[in-house]
């Protein structure tokens, strides 16, 4: 077992515990800015996996660490990707001016949302703030002049201060650019007072409160901040898909962040990477199945005879032809997770390095659940 | 000057009156005990004090301020801590959050300091970390600065407790039932914290108790409730020797 020796309290206070683990951040840093040069095919799903960890991040935020669970996520999303649209190509602001726009407008309304927020806890407050994203959808799909409604409306390229940024590799690195930002800003507040008042919240309010947490300004800041950070990944995923329409900004988008965070693991911002990593990956995968899957089986069932392995293709065929595969396969992966691993990739990473590094003295009590989300103080 | 002041204090849940009338003062520097059978309402004194419940009628002052009706956050910041009967403690985080958020009504940063975490925002942290080890020293808390909540025994977990109110800086301390489910000499310890918290940091306490040889060697004031409504106050002895008091124990 590793101990880090701490002489002065400022090594409490570090981003990163040690020079070990400050080595791996390191590495995984050079890998990220040498990839477009290894692996120059995928750099736009890559972005893709940036841009989910931005909002992995905005929802990890909310019900990760200050336990108040949104299914609204993909409105916020939608919110900051209109309103920078509408500000760069109607307005024609500068790039910068109309992200930061964008985010602080998106941030507003998540404090909207806050505000009856604080009189809901549990499963009212995700049914809330679900009924909140199909209004917007809804407005989306209305407010014409802005939106453009249903028609949808296209998107430019970004261009920064007067650069273009229309290739893969430019744009992969200002994703990238965004997520660590957003990573260090969350990591910073999570190590100040306001970090540990959410987290105070997610494990009980009332303890909270009596060590003099003001539960509704911080419920209020983080569904602000939590919006917010939506704002900016919308901005870029605007840019990502380069065409806004409103059905994009579906209830099924706001389960997926949901299935990032719970995947991934609750209350951490590594579970929101490896959460991105998942849902980003995920289609690309299922996508390659269908293509392969019928032939790979059709193979294996050919060993047995000719007929079996015709048999055997057709069937996989059918079945990765349908339509609705992809959500089932989600929902399919939300429930296992939810059965097994509660606590995630994430959680279960730690796990083992508990597991190794305390043998023999591992024990599982360590993290069995204090709190679930369906307990009945939860749905107060 | 008296430091708590309930007047006439009344709740009522429902038809159940879970607080009839109930009158005491607690002066600075004392240590003040409520005794009662389960379900006299010992905590919900304690409750409303924290202003998780509202007072039906009747009148809470500190300091000579009215916080009957105080917004419940304002507490901590007004110096009145406490400790909950069944540990209200986060079993995944460790020892040192759990200090640290007692010292969150001493918070001074913005929210946009702490997003960049600007030096201020570190000579913060420092100067919380700092008032966080004074405490730790304290109640001997060192080998148990890093361990998870849910490593730690039960006995230490009530004394964290007690660390992370002391955080706050009280001048009132709630401790409800500081020895349920602590063993002999575990309660033992207790008695001296609470001596102790009284003597060397001047803070004074009330609690709620049911360890009688506790309640008599800390406490200089005790009060005896039944069925919500005050049935003695005096000294520890003088409680414990009143009739009404062993009538509501043991029947008769």
């Amino acid at each position: 077992m590793r101990f880090a020796f701490k002489t002065i309290y400022d090594h409490d206070l570090g981003l990163f515990c040690d020079p070990v683990q400050r080595r791996w951040y390191a590495a995984l840093l050079a890998a990220v800015l040498l990839l477009p040069l290894a692996w120059p095919d995928y750099l736009s799903d890559i972005s893709l996996v940036f841009i989910y960890g931005l909002c992995g991040l905005s929802l990890m935020v909310l019900a990760g660490f200050t336990g108040l669970v949104s299914l609204g996520h993909a409105a916020f999303l939608g919110i900051g990707a209109y309103a920078h649209v509408f500000f760069l190509q109607d307005l024609g602001l500068p790039w910068v001016v109309s992200v930061a726009l964008a985010a602080a407008l998106t941030a507003g309304a998540g404090m909207l949302v806050g505000l009856p927020a604080l009189r809901m806890t549990g499963v009212y407050l995700t049914i809330a703030t679900l009924a909140f994203a199909l209004i917007i959808q809804e407005v989306f799909s209305r407010w014409e002049h802005v939106t453009h409604g249903l028609k949808g409306r296209p998107v430019d390229k970004p261009v920064i201060f007067g650069f273009s940024l229309a290739s893969e590799t430019a744009f992969y690195f200002l994703c990238l650019a965004f997520l660590i930002g957003g990573l260090w800003l969350t990591a910073n507040v999570l190590r100040a007072p306001t970090g540990r008042a959410w987290v105070a919240i997610r494990d009980s309010e009332i303890a909270a409160q009596s060590m003099g947490v003001h539960l509704a300004r911080y419920k209020t800041l983080a569904f602000a901040y939590s919006a917010g950070l939506m704002g900016a990944a919308g901005a870029l995923f605007a840019h990502r898909i380069g065409f806004l329409a409103p059905d994009i900004f579906s209830v099924l988008l706001s389960i997926q962040f949901l299935l990032m965070v719970v995947v991934g693991g609750l209350g951490s911002l590594h579970g929101a990477l490896y959460g991105a990593v998942f849902v980003a990956m995920l289609p690309v995968l299922i996508s390659e199945m269908r293509d392969n899957a019928p032939q790979w089986i059709g193979h294996l069932g050919g060993v047995l005879g000719k007929d079996a392995g015709a048999a055997a293709y057709l069937a996989v065929e059918r079945f990765v032809k349908q339509p609705g595969l992809e959500p089932g396969i989600f929902g399919l992966i939300l429930v296992l997770f939810i059965l097994f691993e509660p606590l995630g990739v994430y959680g279960r990473w730690r796990k083992l390095h508990l597991f190794f590094s305390t043998f023999p003295l591992y024990k599982r009590a360590t993290f069995r659940r204090q709190k679930t989300y369906m307990r009945s103080e939860r749905l107060r | 000057m008296t430091l708590l002041a309930a007047d006439g204090l009344q709740i009522n849940f429902g038809g159940i009156k879970a607080l009839d009338g109930v009158s005491f003062t607690v002066e600075p520097g004392q240590v003040f005990t409520i005794i009662g059978p389960n379900g006299a309402g010992k905590t919900t004194i304690f409750n409303l004090i924290s202003r998780i419940y509202d007072a039906t009628s009747g009148r809470l002052s500190f300091s000579g301020e009215d916080i009957t009706w105080v917004p419940p956050h304002e507490i901590a910041r007004r110096g009145i801590a406490r400790t909950f009967q069944n540990i209200a403690l986060f079993e995944h985080a460790t020892v040192l959050p759990h200090l640290l958020l007692g010292r969150h009504g001493h918070r001074r940063s913005r929210f946009v300091d702490e997003l960049l975490f600007l030096p201020r925002v570190r000579q913060q942290e420092l100067a919380h970390r700092e008032a966080v080890e004074k405490v730790i020293d304290f109640l001997d808390l060192q080998p148990h600065r890093d361990s998870l909540i849910a490593n730690l025994s039960y006995g230490v977990r009530k004394v964290v407790e007690m660390a992370r109110a002391l955080c706050t800086e009280p001048k009132l301390l709630l401790l409800d039932e500081p020895s349920s489910g602590l063993s002999v000499e575990e309660t033992e310890g207790m008695a001296f914290w609470i001596q102790d918290i009284r003597s060397l940091l001047g803070i004074t306490v009330l609690m709620v108790e049911h360890n009688m040889s506790l309640v008599s060697t800390v406490s200089d004031r005790v009060l005896a409730l039944n069925y919500g409504r005050p049935i003695a106050m005096g000294t520890a002895r003088e409680v414990q020797e009143h009739p009404d008091v062993i009538k509501a124990y043991l029947g008769g």
